[in-house]
């Protein structure tokens, strides 16, 4: 889709809009034209916004002027169907808009549609949506990821020039990776989750999934910030996060994270290579270690699977949507799993001992944050995997996600760049980096230096 | 009941805060009088999907307000947990309230029967309600959300009541102290305040507490509890004397026939799934805290009636009148305090409230009440050698009494003040006319 207007940052598309030499309605043109044209084969919307060309006209003077943006669809949008990729919620329509949605449609976005992920964003590969899964656009035999997957998939494939995922363990950043995009999981707290459907409600966490590490940084300006609808939200400062970009990371000290671990053969070298070029811009980067992954997907498996059987407790059938027979295979084996560890007698055995867990690795991360000023690792151990393989692996996300369940059990905030594609392949590898909680600028200060200092972002000028 | 046996019951008392919103909503806390069913709602309230709950921080002082008033404890670190179950009335699968840490622990309320140890006191938050009804001739079941998330707190005692009596008494006394406090209505009819027995006997010679329990639940007046555990003393007594075998289980309350009856048999205890609650941060308190909301504890009740008991002489049959909500305690105190520096005469003042022979209420002025109160007593000063002379006369053309006065009978005075108070057409100040009138009877 290149020299196409659906094809530009969002930074470039705003710079163009300013400068009068396109208009929003144009934009707007090429990102549909753009679906009309590859959705019927990736299947990243399950639905679109029949309202999109009005909503752009009734928000041309705001600073985002009608920006298109794909909405993942476990975030209830008003009026505008929301499923959670469940057929629970086959027909729901939301009487609420989420508060991230909210703030960006009053900063002038509109919603072009909702994007496909696992049912109830239960999993790493999109492949358990009830409504089908989406396809890699890099290379269609190849899965996008998860459970963002439709939201990355289609800024992946110009079908939207920003989108808006959530992440519980690397649901923002995996699927980026898969797809060669961006993908910024916030600090647990600092992006409001009400209005987003709920998976694990002490780890979900709504971010940006973007063209550039720009684009990520400027939608986080609009999603960050207290909410009195959301009381684990942060009365933290707000900073200007665009502020970080464009900025020397010399000196910075910087730990590499599990290149030794069992599994890491694929990308091993490729994440060498980056940290070469950190090193090469400054950063002083050295292997460090931590506690082994293995454990925080005992945690992440006990506390999650615990807290979803009793967030979708309420998908009843009385009220609204079809009932507990239309839970798909995934759902039901997480309710069970976690009906039990939180049973009389199993509690004590598994939640509490998992969250004591926890607490070790919040410490652990504690005491690598004294040494090093952000942590790098890959965001998953291998490009994005085939068509079909998550259908007897009921563990696929958690083994997909190992590398980044760490950071979400203790609420860090992360990001995956791109760094490096497979020439025969077309697939992506992405670097995740990772900083002491509330400091998205850091995060977004050493991506940035990587993605000017690579050629691996396909939207990059220079290309 | 066979003297044998003792009674083992402790009670469980729900009741609905009064705050202005919902327990975890901005919606309004007003269910009883709602223009139409579900106008109070909201997607947090409904359990819509997304939508979080955000603590009534009201609530949760009123909570600690109450504790402090029963002398708890309270936990400075403290958190809401989630306990699961299905039933169309929970919209979200759980109720949140408080497991492991409530607010309040260990405190106690005095009864005539002895002291009642209150175990604990939590926060938690209301049902919507269930109706069913016949619509277009077709029976369904309909449901009403504006109680839903209403705040609600659990008090739960030790088994220290060992009447039918001591629980009514202990559950009148609670609401007078939440209704004290101004922080519940406690309407009964409408189910704002529930009552709950837990009821097992004891054997004689038996030391550790009986194995079952059985649980008198929904019971909506203080008659019905003491009905209730009255027939459960003698239904339980009967089944131990032919040597059955009680079992845990919940009863409700049948008025019409006076009986208990099976709710729900408990062989298969049921497993809530509690843990905390993440949507909800914990909750913090500092001492300083607890102290700001125990400086703002208001004298309760019976403190302040004592009171005025020792200080003023005040007769007991004055006091709950005059300290029936704390906002009349309070202008009532300073009433007191104004009118005993000057001189007036506690007793009669608060017999004239209590006979409303001024006017007294929460827009009563102090000063004002006093004013009223010199008016109606006000007396002329009455000539000696007049009062004299009516005295006699009155003396004189009752013989009989005079003659009953002299046998001892002393309450015939009063019908010689009324005789005179009469002839003397003033207001004359009824001490003069006693101590004369007793001096010419001396003289007699």
């Amino acid at each position: 889709m290149t020299n196409q207007l659906c094809s530009l940052t969002l930074a470039q598309t705003l710079n163009k809009l300013q400068k009068k030499e396109i208009q929003m309605s144009e934009i707007v043109q090429s990102v549909l034209d753009s679906i009309k044209k590859q959705d019927s084969t990736i299947h990243a919307f399950l639905t679109q916004n029949e309202g999109l060309l009005g909503d752009v006209k009734a928000r041309e003077k705001l600073p985002l002027a009608g920006l298109p943006i794909a909405v993942k669809d476990n975030i209830c949008t008003k009026g505008l169907r929301t499923t959670a990729s469940s057929l629970v919620l086959d027909k729901f329509l939301p009487q609420y808009t989420a508060t991230i949605v909210e703030k960006v449609c009053q900063a002038g976005a509109t919603i072009i549609g909702k994007t496909n992920l696992d049912a109830w964003a239960h999993g790493s590969s999109t492949e358990t949506s009830q409504y089908g899964r989406t396809l890699n656009p890099r290379n269609t035999g190849h899965l996008p990821g998860g459970s963002s997957g439709g939201s990355a998939a289609a800024v992946a494939a110009d079908m939207s020039i920003v989108a808006i995922g959530t992440e519980t363990a690397g649901s923002i950043r995996q699927p980026a990776a898969w797809c060669g995009v961006v993908g910024l999981k916030p600090t647990y707290g600092r992006v409001s989750r009400y209005g987003v459907i709920a998976m694990a409600s002490s780890t979900d966490s709504p971010g940006p999934i973007a063209k550039t590490v720009q684009d990520a940084a400027m939608m986080l300006n609009y999603l960050a910030g207290q909410d009195l609808h959301d009381p684990t939200t942060s009365p933290q400062a707000v900073p200007d996060f665009t502020q970080s970009l464009g900025k020397s990371i010399k000196g910075l000290k910087v730990g590499l994270l599990y290149q030794d671990i069992e599994g890491m053969e694929i990308v091993k070298s490729h994440i060498d290579t980056a940290a070469k070029v950190l090193t090469e811009l400054g950063a002083k980067v050295e292997p460090t270690q931590a506690l082994s992954p293995q454990y925080a997907i005992s945690v992440y498996t006990i506390v999650q699977r615990g807290e979803v059987s009793s967030n979708l407790a309420r998908y009843d059938g009385i009220r609204f949507g079809n009932d507990r027979t239309f839970f798909g295979d995934e759902a039901k084996r997480r309710i069970m799993l976690g009906t039990y560890t939180l049973s009389k007698g199993y509690a004590d055995k598994y939640y509490l001992t998992a969250q004591k867990a926890r607490t070790l690795f919040i410490q652990d991360y504690q005491k690598l944050f004294e040494k090093y000023d952000c942590l790098i690792s890959a965001t998953s151990p291998s490009f994005a995997k085939k068509i079909g393989v998550t259908e007897n692996a009921a563990m696929f996300g958690e083994l997909e996600d190992m590398l980044l369940e760490p950071s979400s059990i203790t609420g860090l905030p992360g990001i995956s760049v791109p760094c490096y594609k497979d020439p025969q392949t077309n697939l992506f590898i992405g670097l995740n980096i990772i900083a002491p909680m509330w400091r998205e600028d850091r995060v977004i200060q050493i991506a940035d230096a990587f993605e000017k200092a690579t050629d691996w972002n396909t939207w990059k000028e220079t290309k | 009941m066979t003297p044998n046996y003792k009674l083992i019951c402790g009670m469980e008392i729900h009741a609905e805060l009064k705050t202005q919103s919902k327990m975890f909503c901005g919606c309004k806390n007003d269910p009883f009088h709602a223009p139409t069913p579900n106008s109070y709602t909201c997607p947090t309230c409904l359990g819509m999907p997304g939508a979080l709950p955000v603590a009534n921080k009201q609530a949760i002082e009123w909570t600690v307000k109450l504790g402090l008033a029963l002398g708890c404890k309270i936990n400075l670190f403290s958190k809401f947990d989630r306990k699961h179950y299905f039933y169309p009335d929970l919209p979200k699968g759980y109720q949140i309230s408080q497991y492991d840490l409530p607010f309040c622990y260990d405190g106690q309320i005095e009864t005539s029967e002895g002291l009642v140890r209150i175990r604990r006191i939590h926060l938690e938050e209301d049902t919507g309600k269930l109706l069913h009804k016949t619509v277009d001739g077709k029976k369904v079941s309909l449901i009403d959300f504006n109680r839903s998330s209403v705040p609600l707190i659990e008090i739960v005692t030790e088994p220290d009541i060992t009447s039918a009596a001591q629980a009514t008494e202990y559950s009148k006394k609670l609401r007078q102290i939440l209704q004290y406090l101004d922080i519940a209505n406690c309407d009964m009819e409408q189910g704002g305040m529930r009552l709950e027995a837990n009821v097992s006997l004891q054997k004689p010679d038996q030391t550790e507490l009986p194995n079952y329990k059985i649980e008198l639940k929904n019971i909506n007046s203080f008659r019905f509890l003491e009905q209730a555990v009255e027939y459960e003393i003698s239904r339980q007594t009967t089944a131990l004397d032919a040597g059955e075998d009680l079992h845990q289980e919940t009863r409700g309350w049948n008025s019409t026939k006076n009986q208990s009856f099976v709710q729900r048999s408990k062989e298969t205890a049921e497993d809530y799934r509690y843990f905390p609650d993440p949507d909800l941060p914990p909750i913090r308190f500092s001492e300083e805290q607890i102290e700001a909301i125990r400086v703002e504890l208001p004298e309760l009740q019976e403190t302040i009636i004592k009171r005025w008991q020792d200080k003023y002489r005040l007769e007991p049959r004055f006091g709950h009148q005059l300290a029936k909500s704390h906002k009349l305690a309070e202008i009532t105190d300073q009433l007191f305090s104004v009118a005993f520096t000057g001189g007036t005469d506690i007793n009669k003042l608060a017999s004239a409230i209590d006979n409303k022979k001024i006017v007294y209420d929460l827009e009563s002025d102090v000063d004002k009440v006093i004013t009223d109160f010199t008016t109606l007593h006000a007396t002329e000063t009455v000539n000696t050698a007049d009062l004299d002379t009516i005295i006699q006369t009155v003396i004189k053309t009752n013989p009989d009494i005079l003659t009953k006065f002299k046998q001892g009978q002393q309450q015939v005075m009063g019908f010689f003040m009324g005789q005179i108070m009469h002839q003397l057409k003033v207001k004359a100040d009824p001490q003069q006319v006693h101590d004369a009138l007793n001096k010419a009877l001396e003289n007699c």
